[in-house]
């Protein structure tokens, strides 16, 4: 990728954010964005833009951004095109969480259903790597992709038996989780996104140089004296964390982590660090955007944020496709 | 100097040995050819070298130091591999290929030293593929990606490295799908790599090009050696035919004088035609 298309990409997401700060029931103008987060304004917006705006906007980012990464590192080290966090097992996990959550009633505004998804989350991820584990087949990792599937699919049917007979109002609150959203932000959740992300984006970007070597097979990987299924492993524990905190912070989203790398790979970023700092890039402006149309499409109505990605990611990607094609 | 002292080694769950005693060495400034029919032990040659197999006896050692006692890092910067099938998931640029080639040499976060820059224009110097090195790995013919895959290997295991001596290079099978002027180009690019002083091992079924450009040739049969030596001494059809198990004759290439393989009809054993 060109420097200036790297400015591109930066200035996006400038002004998609500063977009997201200003549109709202309350309008402002751009200028008054920039004196309000400055702290120059009236009360009113300072507070508008501080407490409201600018929260979503960040956790909106930071899903995005967090989604498309997971996604990035997972198609590269497990060398799948389609690969991605909710494929392998973390959705599936993460909705039976907030699906139990629910059914306890916890489906309040509460932390107990982000700590019940982000619980299920990881009880999948481990049930994955132990599923790999115990598999064997050595150095192969195309075993974590089928244990992820196959977690998956034990998932969505424990949702299921648990939805059966559910009364209606747990279904509708489990539901309405499972599309995704970013409207309950506030900087508490926020901070507790913004911790795992740094810690799991440094993590994958010193191992970018080693899911390098990863995507070329395991022969070649071992030929260069890296495990390839331990590396797959490993880069598949911090991807999961990326796309764990995401659920708890906002429910399911999908697409972003399947096609924000291809789309980072269509403009010429090839190895995996640069892929991983434009696929952040492009994630949190794409979920940023996405979440203006969300709120602002049948307003005062908000729709589903996992919708509005595919609705605006699938055309943008088609063209992409045409363009490569 | 690569050498294997009586080798065994087993697969979990496997009924026998792979490897039974195997005894090899490829020396310095040679081209050292392994031979044999499929399953013979070849490929798991090239793994316990990697250690991606664990010996049940015997040694594998690199310049006389057990790969054992080495990480596996440690391994890759002391031999190269190319192995036999390898395909980039998603396209890189032949440059940025090749120079993953120096991945062990480098720190987690080390940018690219002058050491790996001389590395790998040496080694693009040396394969030939200087008019690819912009070109995507997507965008090669078979023989081209042969040739970039060995320059990958010799940034990795470069002639004129920190240590003392050459590359250290193992090729399994690099000739596969390849035509007979690919082929030749890269059994040229190998032998050359000898004379310049590497040590080359190259697991191959071209019997009849072994003949011409290895020094040494070990044939494997069911895991065990069934001859080594100079290839004239172990081309010969009686060795060959209880190999392989199947008829055939050496003769002689016209061109050359080195020996031939020429594998017979099946109807030709029962004597029914010439």
């Amino acid at each position: 990728m060109r420097s200036r298309t790297w400015l591109l990409a930066i200035a996006a997401l400038i002004m998609v954010s500063a977009l997201g700060i200003a549109v709202g029931p309350t309008p402002l103008s751009l200028h008054d964005v920039v004196l309000a987060l400055m702290g120059r304004a009236d009360a009113a917006t300072v507070a508008i833009v501080r407490a409201i705006r600018l929260p979503r906007v960040a956790l909106a980012a930071l899903v995005g951004a967090a989604l498309a990464v997971s996604g990035a590192v997972l198609q590269g080290s497990l060398r799948n095109p389609l690969a991605e966090p909710y494929l392998l097992g973390v959705s599936g996990g993460a909705a039976v969480g907030a699906v139990l959550a629910v059914s306890a009633g916890l489906g309040g505004s509460g932390v107990g259903l982000p700590l019940a998804a982000f619980a299920g989350a990881v009880g999948a991820v481990v049930l994955v790597l132990t599923i790999a584990r115990a598999a064997g087949a050595r150095g192969d990792p195309r075993v974590l992709l089928m244990a992820g599937v196959i977690v998956g699919a034990f998932a969505n049917a424990v949702i299921m038996v648990a939805l059966a007979n559910a009364p209606v109002s747990a279904v509708r609150g489990a539901t309405w989780w499972m599309m995704g959203s970013a409207a309950d932000a506030t900087w508490e959740r926020v901070v507790w996104l913004a911790l795992p992300v740094a810690v799991a984006g440094a993590a994958l970007l010193t191992w970018g140089r080693e899911i390098d070597v990863l995507a070329l097979g395991e022969d070649a990987a071992a030929s260069l004296g890296i495990d390839a299924s331990r590396a797959a492993r490993r880069v598949y524990f911090a991807s999961a964390v990326l796309a764990a905190a995401t659920v708890a912070a906002a429910g399911l989203i999908g697409f972003v982590g399947l096609v924000v790398p291809h789309i980072a790979r269509a403009a010429g970023v090839r190895q995996q660090r640069p892929l991983i700092v434009a696929a952040a890039l492009i994630g949190a402006t794409l979920l940023v955007g996405a979440d203006i149309v969300a709120r602002t499409v049948a307003r005062p109505a908000e729709l589903p944020l996992g919708a509005i990605t595919a609705l605006i990611g699938v055309p943008f990607f088609l063209l992409q496709l045409r363009r490569l094609g | 100097m690569i050498a294997f002292r009586d080798v065994s080694a087993r697969y979990p769950g496997a009924p026998g040995n792979a490897l039974q005693g195997v005894t090899l060495v490829a020396e310095r400034g040679a081209v050292t050819a392994v031979a044999g029919p499929n399953g013979s032990g070849k490929s798991t040659l090239v793994r316990a070298l990697l250690r991606s197999v664990s010996l049940s006896s015997g040694l594998v050692t690199i310049e006389g130091v057990d790969v054992h006692t080495l990480s596996r890092r440690a391994v890759a910067r002391r031999v190269a591999v190319v192995p036999q099938r390898e395909e980039p998931a998603f396209p890189l640029l032949v440059r940025d290929y090749v120079a993953i080639g120096r991945y062990p040499h480098s720190g987690l976060w080390g940018a690219p030293t002058a050491a790996d820059m001389r590395a790998i224009e040496a080694a693009v110097t040396r394969a030939g593929i200087e008019p690819l090195t912009g070109r995507r790995t997507d965008q090669l013919s078979g023989g081209e990606w042969q040739r970039v895959r060995i320059a990958r290997a010799l940034a990795q295991s470069p002639e004129d490295g920190s240590r003392p001596g050459a590359a250290a290079i193992v090729l399994d099978e690099p000739t596969t799908f390849l035509d007979v002027a690919h082929e030749m180009a890269v059994f040229e690019l190998l032998a050359g790599l000898a004379r310049a002083g590497a040590a080359v091992l190259l697991v191959t079924h071209q019997l009849n090009l072994v003949a011409r450009f290895a020094d040494h040739m070990v044939l494997l049969h069911r895991g065990s050696v069934a001859a080594s030596g100079a290839p004239g001494d172990v081309m010969q059809a009686s060795i060959l035919e209880r190999v392989y198990e199947w008829p055939l004759v050496v003769t002689r290439d016209p061109a050359v004088g080195a020996p031939t393989l020429v594998p017979l009809r099946s109807s030709a054993a029962a004597g029914t035609r010439p």
